[in-house]
Order: C-alpha cells, then structure tokens, then sequence
C-alpha cells in the first residue's frame, strides 16, 4: 500500500509490536512466579530454585491430572477429526438441499457461551442418570471442537477440485474408493491441523470441563479451583508445564505440516 | 450424479448432526424446559408456571444479568477500536509481519485462559510484576487496579481479543484498494474513507467479530473470579450457583434461557445474512 505515510507504517508496526508483548506479558509473570523461592510470591524474584517445579513433575496428583487431560483430549482429537472430515464434506463439498442451514447451524456451538453450554449439559446429563467423568467431558469438547474441525477442514475442501473426484467415478472407482484413495490424502493436511487444533483447545479448554468432567479434574479445572482458593508455588510450575507441553506439540505440529507440504 | 451428490452431502452431514442433536438441541430444550417450572424441582413433570422470572425479577438476578451485557459491551466496544488499526495492518499493510502476528495470536490460544489470567492477576497485583520491578527499579509504586470492574473488562478484552482481530482483519482484506483509491482521488478526508468506505465494506468482519466478542464476554466467568475477585457478581455466577449449591435448575435455567435468547437473537440476523462460500474461499 503506497497510501500509507512512512510515520504511519512504523506507528502500526509498533503497535502490533506493543499488542503482542501484553499478550505475553501474562506468561512472563507466570514464569517468574514458577521459580521463585519464596512461598509467598512478591517481585523484585530474590532468589530462585527448581524445586516447585521438580514438586510438580513428580507428584502422583499432578500424573493423575495430566493423564485425565490427556485422555480427554485424545479422544476428542481422534473423534472431531473423523466427525470434522465428514462434517466439511458436507460443508464445502456435496451439493445437497439442506447445505445452506447446515453451514449456519455448524457456527451456532461455537457462537454460545462456553459456561451456559456446560452447566446445561451439566443437567442434560444428570436427567438421562449420567454420571459426569472424563467421557462427559469429551462430549462436552465436541459439542465446540467439532464444529471447529469442520470448518478448518471445510477451507481445505474448498480449495480442492472436484473433477478429481469425478473423473476416478468415470474410471469405475466406487463412491467408498474415491473416499479413501482421493478426498482423504487431498484432504489430509487440513485434517492434521484440524486435528493439533483440536488437541490444544481440548487441553487448555476450561468453561465445559469446570461443569462436566464430575470427579475428574483437568488441569485447567485443577488449576482454577487452585487460583480461586488462594496462591501456592505449585500453580504457576503446573501452569508452566502446561505451556511447555503445549509448545511442544505446535512444534512437532508444524514440522510434520511441513514434511508433508511437499506432496501437495 | 446429483441425486448421488444429495445424498452424500446428507450422509456427511449425520455424524456432526447427531452429536449436535443430543448434546447440543437436546439439553438446550431441557433447559428451555426447566425454566418454566416451579422452584427447585428436579423433573419436569409438574405445571408450567413462570415463578422463575418472578425471582429474577423480585430478587434482583436481573441486576446481574444487565452487569453482564453491560460489561459484554464495553469489551466489544473497547476492543473494536483497539483491535482496528492492527488488523488493518494485518490486512493492508503489514506483509511477512501479519504472518508472525496470527501465529503468535494463534499461539496463545492454546494456553489456558485460567493461566493467562492468573498471569495478569500476578503481573497487576500489589508487589507483582509491574509494580514490584518499578518500585525497585525507579521508586515508584501504583495501586493495585485488581478487584474492581475495570480490570474485569480489561480481562475479557486480554481473553476474546483474538476473536476480534481475526474476523476483523478478514473483513477489511474485503476492501478492494481501489474504492479507498478512488475516493481519496476525488478529494474524500481519511476519516470519511473509513466511515464511508471501509468501514460498510468490511461490515461481515465487523459483525462477527463484535458478536462472537459480546457472545463470549456475556457468558464470561473466570475474569470476574480471578481478576475481579468476587467483587463483581456476573451473570454466569448467579447460573452457575442456582445449579450447584442453590440445587434450584429452574431458577438457573430461567437465567440461562434468558440470555440465551438475548444472544440468539443478536445472532441471528449476522448468521443468517453471511454468505459463508463466499468468505472460506469458494471460487465455483
């Protein structure tokens, strides 16, 4: 754009610099407090140590969480991919009646607030004579992730030409052949970030597991309850990991979309 | 083929249709339907009567309910303007930098935003990040701004930002350089091109952007409790607290019910005018 005066290029640049500082300014804070020797948190740090995030690493109720998010997130990964997939076919892809209602009746989970959906599945259970656990809790995430797979998956499906479909159904390919041999592998690189989408807001997601995971607390759950009663060191080491692990599977995340770019 | 077409696009749709159905449709009607029965029941086996409005009204919930979408506001308003200049470099002037920009925004996402609140509620408290490195630093302290509504608002701005900042930076991308060009050619004032021009342009953007932020920040609970500290009673507090201690569903379904229709019926009409092939891309 070459409207745009030079004072104002580098006043926006410094903006979106200043925005994006705040926004991890939260996570500075949280670091610092994760290796900060005294129990009772107070900057300028005097002295650090690793023993709280050591605590944390080791602490059978730290497994216990981690393993609970982790099968929650598994699963809804695994779940939203498989639904995700079908749900962008019918999004972007087939030319049905219904197509049009469908598209906004995907956007409606994910425009409502997060906490009313959860205390309403909260009673939406317990009336059928659930018993809330960790297989509650990956209803509850689909209800939200599920749509978001769809639409991730459904900018995928957009782009791709259906003559490729069409011309494998005149070779004589059948309708489950031109599935699985064209629309998937064209398909796959959305469906992976679909898939690392839908980990990473399974895991860090906290409204719907607050009401629905029952005895099963999610780290984020654990966390909150944590926070809302008061400091100890133990919230900001396990606030840290939690990044950490998150980090690590964007990596992994980005390398893998990388590796198979290529092929495209 | 078409014939074919129709029912695949049907069959796809089921999974997804399904699980809506019975987790999303299905308790949202049983909420419906708890709101208009008699105080603390647990089935709905009994008569309708509208005694839960009556409490929200009597005993002031309603107060809560307004607090609520009067802070929604404020963030959508407060982030609006903040988010406009930055998605508009995203949009029109940025380059590589707009790619950085979405996948730290991106990024932070995946933290929890219980985490990341707790973060500012360190970095704002008394002795805590800011005021503890200027005091030892420059000698000079501040109050803690904690505890009180603004920095709840602030909170929800921190939250929902980036679901203001994609749809807006989509919706000005919308603007074609050429209608700003040509106005500015014909003598338009900057401002005039942003009310005038840019801004009706880029009106999907603005739209979703305003409703998803109003939607997310009305159901909000975990800044009035992290940051605000109890000072502040929201909404979803009242709900949360009818269906757990107060073991009243009707009375918290009659509160859900209640802004679930405010928010239906703010959403609906952006809903049902997007044209969704057009924004994800569609080019048949």
């Amino acid at each position: 754009m070459r409207q745009v005066s030079r004072s104002t290029r580098i006043a926006l640049y410094l903006y979106g610099a200043v925005i994006l500082s705040l926004l991890y300014l939260p996570l500075v804070s949280v670091g610092f407090a994760s290796v900060s020797k005294a129990r009772y948190l107070s900057f300028p740090i005097k002295r650090y140590t690793s023993e709280w995030m050591t605590a944390a690493v080791t602490s059978p109720t730290v497994h216990e969480l981690v393993l609970t998010s982790l099968k929650i997130a598994v699963s809804v990964t695994i779940l939203s991919m498989v639904i995700g997939f079908f749900g962008a076919l019918a999004f972007a892809r087939f030319q049905w009646r219904y197509r049009g209602l469908f598209q906004k009746i995907i956007l409606l989970p994910i425009f409502f607030p997060q906490t009313v959906l959860g205390l309403a599945l909260l009673i939406w259970f317990s009336a059928l004579g659930i018993t809330p656990s960790w297989k509650t809790a990956v209803v509850a995430h689909l209800v939200w992730i599920a749509p978001i797979t769809t639409l991730i998956i459904a900018i995928r499906a957009y782009a791709f030409d259906p003559a490729l479909e069409e011309a494998a159904r005149d070779m004589g390919a059948s309708t489950l052949t031109v599935l699985r041999e064209i629309t998937l592998p064209l398909l796959m690189p959305g469906i992976v970030s679909a898939g690392l989408f839908a980990f990473l807001l399974s895991w860090g997601n906290f409204p719907l597991s607050l009401f629905t995971t029952g005895v099963d607390a999610t780290l984020p759950k654990w966390l909150y309850s944590r926070m809302v009663s008061g400091y100890t060191p133990q919230i900001p080491a396990l606030g840290v990991l939690s990044v950490i692990g998150s980090t690590l599977l964007v990596a992994v995340g980005l390398v893998l979309m990388r590796w198979m770019r290529p092929r495209d | 083929m078409e014939r074919l077409e129709r029912r695949l696009g049907l069959l796809s749709a089921l999974p997804i249709g399904i699980l809506l159905l019975l987790s999303f449709v299905m308790p949202l009607l049983l909420v419906a339907g708890f709101a208009v029965m008699p105080q603390k029941v647990f089935e709905l086996a009994h008569l309708p009567d509208f005694s839960s409005f009556a409490v929200i009204w009597e005993q002031g919930y309603y107060k809560s309910l307004l607090r609520s979408l009067g802070l929604a506001f404020l963030t959508t308003v407060i982030l609006f303007l903040v988010s406009w200049p930055l998605a508009y470099g995203m949009a029109k002037v940025f380059g590589r930098f707009t790619l950085v920009i979405t996948i730290l925004v991106v990024l932070i996402l995946f933290v929890s935003e219980n985490i990341r609140l707790f973060g500012w509620s360190l970095s704002l408290m008394k002795g805590g990040l800011l005021e503890g490195y200027l005091r030892a630093w420059f000698g000079f302290s501040f109050e803690t701004p904690l505890y009180d509504w603004p920095v709840i608002v602030f909170g929800m701005c921190y939250v929902y930002f980036p679901f203001m900042l994609f749809p807006l930076a989509q919706g000005i991308s919308l603007v074609p350089d050429d209608a700003r060009l040509a106005a500015s050619d014909l003598g338009a004032s900057p401002a005039r091109i942003l009310f005038e021009i840019e801004m009706p342009l880029a009106a999907p953007g603005i739209m979703v952007g305003c409703l998803l932020t109003f939607v997310l920040s009305a159901g909000a609970v975990a800044e009035a409790k992290l940051l605000g500290g109890r000072s502040v009673i929201v909404l979803t507090d009242d709900v949360e607290s009818a269906f757990t201690f107060g073991q009243n569903w009707p009375l918290g379904s009659a509160l859900s019910l209640t802004l679930i229709v405010i928010v239906a019926l703010l959403a609906l009409v952006p809903i049902s005018r997007i044209d969704l092939d057009a924004i994800m891309g569609r080019k048949r």
